[in-house]
């Protein structure tokens, strides 16, 4: 039974919540509805006419080579920035978990990469790699490495994941140090005196109780990659070399503003859509569980 | 640190300081490059800093590479959306959080959801219908345009209604027998005990305004609108591939240093307000 107090005005809560209700109705509901919308509609090659197709464009997403590849290649740079981003973060966690003098020194020097926004993250990146001055290049040319991501689309791809990793590694650092200070010291201890040197400690006992921050950070870092990598993609590479690079949110954004098939980019935004409502679900339940237990 | 191995210290701090090399790498290589001029960049790898740092990084706040729009234009119109973001989901997120919390009213959760649904709907996957709202509103080019289709906020409101949840009822029971009106409570009660949250979430509100990219690159269409995180790509976008990488990696340290600034000025908040989201 709530027994908080409440005050009494008919209209006073309306009027509290308008403006975010306003905001949300106008640019978050209208446009997913007008998505869903276009999502069934096909304009002739004109844009003058358009007409309701059911499912067309899904179907002609579902035979189209050229977004399945897109959709494996996101995939693949997900779990690439996902895996470097966490593993690194957790190193460094740990790392600095250890040290009981001078941590807060060493958390400032990992924690601000964060502020970095992901266009400059990747524009910083593009420079160390440029084929004619860019210093991590020439070193790999003079190691015999071939480097030249604007015609290799492997090279490319790798750096896009190195540059979309390297910001995302404070944030997973920050969490993965939390949920390391919130295991019990005794615990630790307790293993230590049976005998665990620190790997097995960390691997039988450590990294188990991490598990709910790993679980949440998984899935924090797969949205940060499909989603918030498009200015990396965009300043880098734009999607190339050919398509080498373009990730499922560049190929919306193509295909609406570049190539001007609504339709087809409408479909691809609804199974984006799809797509982050799953992953939100699935990480609310997570929450849930903690608020629970 | 459980046992007491001078060896497994030193390789922690080893590992730490490769660490740090590694997310400072890029920042230095910037650096260095922001203060030579084109041709040494050209023919060389500096691995020092040079003496044209006072002139690149005049040219680039000035008139910009590209003869263009200049830094100092883009950092303004940078300042005015972080900041339009910021205290525009702030200022709705807080006094909607208020009305659910305080207030008993009908359609009260639905009104919980509707702001909710937000968080499953990033910029990103709606792309083309919201750019055709905002055209239809005439508000593409304008500093209106820029903030607020962005300033809903399912987490500000979030972590507001939890805060607002913890604080003592005793307060609005007091504040209410004393003949406060609701209004008269959430200013002289309710804000000032918001501090600590509110600086939380400043911190990361002004870097996720700060940082926004795809959103300024489709509406704005003039020079003079351009936002220094979107407008360092056409630094290295240029058609004949000769890219002016010092005033580049000028232009670079310029667009994420407001922010740094921030989160090491801010540090304690800016935890707080990172590992709150998640509650």
């Amino acid at each position: 039974m709530d027994t908080r107090v409440h005050f009494k005005s008919w209209w006073l809560p309306y009027a509290l919540l308008l403006p975010q209700v306003a905001v949300t109705l106008v640019f978050f509901i209208w446009p997913s509805v007008q998505a869903l919308h276009q999502s069934v509609l096909a304009q002739d090659v004109f844009g003058i006419t358009t007409r309701f197709v059911w499912f067309d464009n899904f179907i002609d997403l579902w035979y189209s080579r050229e977004y399945l590849r897109s959709f494996s290649r996101t995939l693949l740079f997900s779990f690439s920035v996902t895996f470097i981003a966490m593993s690194l973060g957790l190193l460094f966690a740990v790392l600095v978990d250890r040290i009981l003098k001078g941590s807060s020194g060493y958390k400032l020097l990992l924690t601000w990469p964060y502020a970095v926004a992901p266009a400059v993250a990747g524009v910083l990146w593009l420079f160390m790699f440029n084929t004619s001055t860019g210093v991590l290049a020439l070193t790999l040319r003079s190691m015999g490495i071939d480097w030249d991501h604007v015609i290799r689309g492997d090279q490319a791809m790798l750096l896009v994941i190195l540059a979309s990793a390297w910001r995302q590694i404070a944030y997973n650092f920050l969490f993965f140090l939390a949920g390391l200070q919130a295991i019990p010291r005794s615990l630790k201890e307790a293993a230590a005196i049976d005998g665990a040197g620190p790997v097995k400690r960390f691997w039988t006992i450590i990294f188990p109780l991490l598990a709910p921050t790993t679980f949440f950070l998984l899935v924090i870092n797969i949205v940060y990659a499909f989603f918030e990598t498009f200015g990396v993609i965009h300043a880098v590479t734009r999607g190339g070399p050919g398509q080498a690079t373009e990730i499922l949110v560049y190929k919306v954004y193509r295909d609406g503003f570049v190539g001007m098939d609504f339709g087809a980019s409408a479909a691809q935004s609804v199974i984006l859509m799809i797509l982050v409502i799953g992953l939100t679900a699935i990480q609310f339940k997570y929450l849930e569980r903690r608020v629970h237990y | 640190m459980v046992e007491r191995q001078p060896w497994l210290k030193g390789l922690t701090h080893l590992g730490l300081v490769l660490g740090i090399a590694l997310t400072m790498f890029p920042i230095y290589i910037a650096l260095v490059a922001s203060t030579h001029d084109l041709g040494t960049l050209y023919s060389t790898v500096p691995a020092w800093f040079g003496n044209q740092g006072l002139q690149n990084y005049a040219l680039a706040l000035g008139q910009g590479a590209d003869a263009g729009v200049g830094v100092a234009r883009m950092l303004f119109n940078s300042t005015v959306m972080a900041l339009g973001i910021t205290f525009g989901k702030i200022a709705i997120s807080i006094v909607s959080a208020f009305a659910i919390v305080y207030f008993r009213f009908p359609f009260r959760m639905m009104f919980f959801w509707l702001i909710f649904v937000t968080l499953m709907l990033p910029v990103e996957v709606r792309i083309v219908p919201t750019f055709q709202v905002v055209a239809h509103l005439g508000m593409l080019n304008s500093y209106v345009g820029l903030t607020l289709p962005l300033i809903a906020s399912a987490t500000a409101t979030f972590l507001f209604r939890q805060f607002f949840l913890t604080v003592p009822r005793e307060l609005a029971e007091s504040a209410r027998i004393d003949g406060a009106g609701p209004m008269k409570f959430f200013f002289t009660i309710l804000l000032p005990l918001s501090r600590t949250n509110l600086a939380a979430l400043f911190v990361i509100l002004f870097i996720y305004g700060w940082n926004q990219y795809l959103w300024p690159l489709l509406i704005t269409r003039d020079d003079e609108m351009v936002t220094v995180v979107m407008g360092i790509q056409r630094l290295v976008n240029v058609p004949d591939g000769v890219v002016a990488w010092n005033i580049a990696m000028a232009t670079a340290i310029l667009a994420l240093l407001p922010p740094a600034v921030v989160v090491i000025v801010m540090q304690r908040q800016f935890v707080k307000g990172l590992v709150e989201q998640e509650k």
